[in-house]
């Protein structure tokens, strides 16, 4: 029987294929240079970027993006409305020349927590202007499946809020909101270490998008390891079906030819 | 209602800061303004909300107290 695959089949999302399951967010990084480092230790081939006024973005993030062989997912962080969402999209796809984007809509500035309204109106309008919108959401299947119908090319699903390092705090939701749509879900925030990635996968989701988990890590590319190993391990139990949960024990080992070792009566 | 100045210049807004550019100014003389080399890949441009691409820069002119948003990726989740 041939041994899993140590280097996973790509996966398709919006119109294009990727390896990695391990979407790297490019923000809290120390510097350009650390960067750099989680990026090649992530195996990562698609990175987060935001739109900021020049003279607060210095140029060099996306050489070091491309030298790492991987491709940008420009996003919209920061962004309290559609409006100013649909703008910084269409900024982001004439500055980079990609149509992928991350759509955020955050409700307000405390829990970070997506808009469900602002997130589903901007993800139609984009959508009808050639956008592939992978979309910021909670984790909630039937705001899911909205936006499946408004046209969205992945749906990203929070674990917990933004930055909290929670980890995946309702399985449930995730799962059933796998069940709810037919494109990818990609678990985006919340994230804390290396398990709770693999926990993602294993609810059936096909990648996660990791930021602060790797860069606010105290070793950004020995977690980033971490999270690669985390991703591939939770897929390829995904596919190997785990054994149901059961009230009570079960011996794996077989009872038959059990020896008796009862003491003899005699001498 | 701004209008052009006595010394040729009209007023706009660059980044969220008051700038006086020549009253023919172009989108491309704004970025240069600001210290980009609007050869650049990489960087984009809105006024007053507006996307202006790229082809556009040097033919686009700015009327006073018009709005200019020149942005570059960054890091960023």
């Amino acid at each position: 029987m041939p041994r899993p695959a140590a280097d996973p089949a790509p996966w398709a999302v919006a119109g294009g294929e990727l390896r990695s399951r391990l979407i790297l967010g490019s923000g809290g990084f120390a510097d350009l240079a650390t960067f750099g480092a989680a990026l090649e230790a992530a195996g990562s081939d698609l990175v987060t970027v935001a739109m900021r006024r020049i003279d607060q973005a210095p140029p060099g993030l996306l050489d070091a993006i491309h030298a790492g062989g991987a491709r940008v997912l420009p996003n919209t962080a920061g962004c309290y409305s559609a409006d100013d969402a649909i703008t910084t999209a269409r900024l982001a796809r004439e500055a980079l020349e990609t149509d992928w984007l991350k759509l955020e809509v955050i409700a307000d500035p405390v829990t970070l927590l997506p808009d469900p309204e602002g997130t589903l109106a901007a993800a139609r309008v984009l959508a009808g202007e050639g956008f592939r919108v992978f979309a910021y959401t909670s984790d909630d299947p039937v705001l899911g499946r909205r936006l499946e119908e408004a046209g969205c090319a992945a749906v990203m699903p929070l674990g917990s809020p933004i930055g909290s390092g929670l980890g995946i705090l309702n399985p449930h939701a995730i799962s059933l909101l796998r069940e709810a749509v037919a494109v990818p879900v990609v678990l985006d925030a919340g994230l804390g270490t290396a398990s709770d990635a693999a926990l993602a996968l294993e609810l059936g989701c096909d990648a996660v998008l990791a930021a602060t988990a790797i860069s606010r890590s105290a070793d950004p590319p020995r977690m980033a390891a971490a999270f690669r190993h985390a991703v591939e391990a939770g897929h390829l139990a995904a596919g190997a079906g785990r054994v149901p949960r059961r009230r009570h024990a079960q011996a794996s080992t077989p009872t038959a030819g059990l020896p008796d070792l009862k003491p003899g009566d005699g001498a | 209602m701004a209008t052009q100045e006595h010394d040729g210049t009209i007023g706009i807004e660059a980044n969220g800061e008051p700038l006086a550019v020549a009253a023919d100014a172009t989108v491309r003389d704004v970025v240069a303004a600001l210290g980009a080399d609007p050869d650049e890949r990489g960087i984009a441009v809105a006024v007053d909300g507006a996307v202006i691409p790229r082809s556009a820069w040097a033919t686009t002119r700015l009327a006073p107290a018009q709005r200019v948003e020149v942005v570059r990726a960054t890091a960023g989740g």
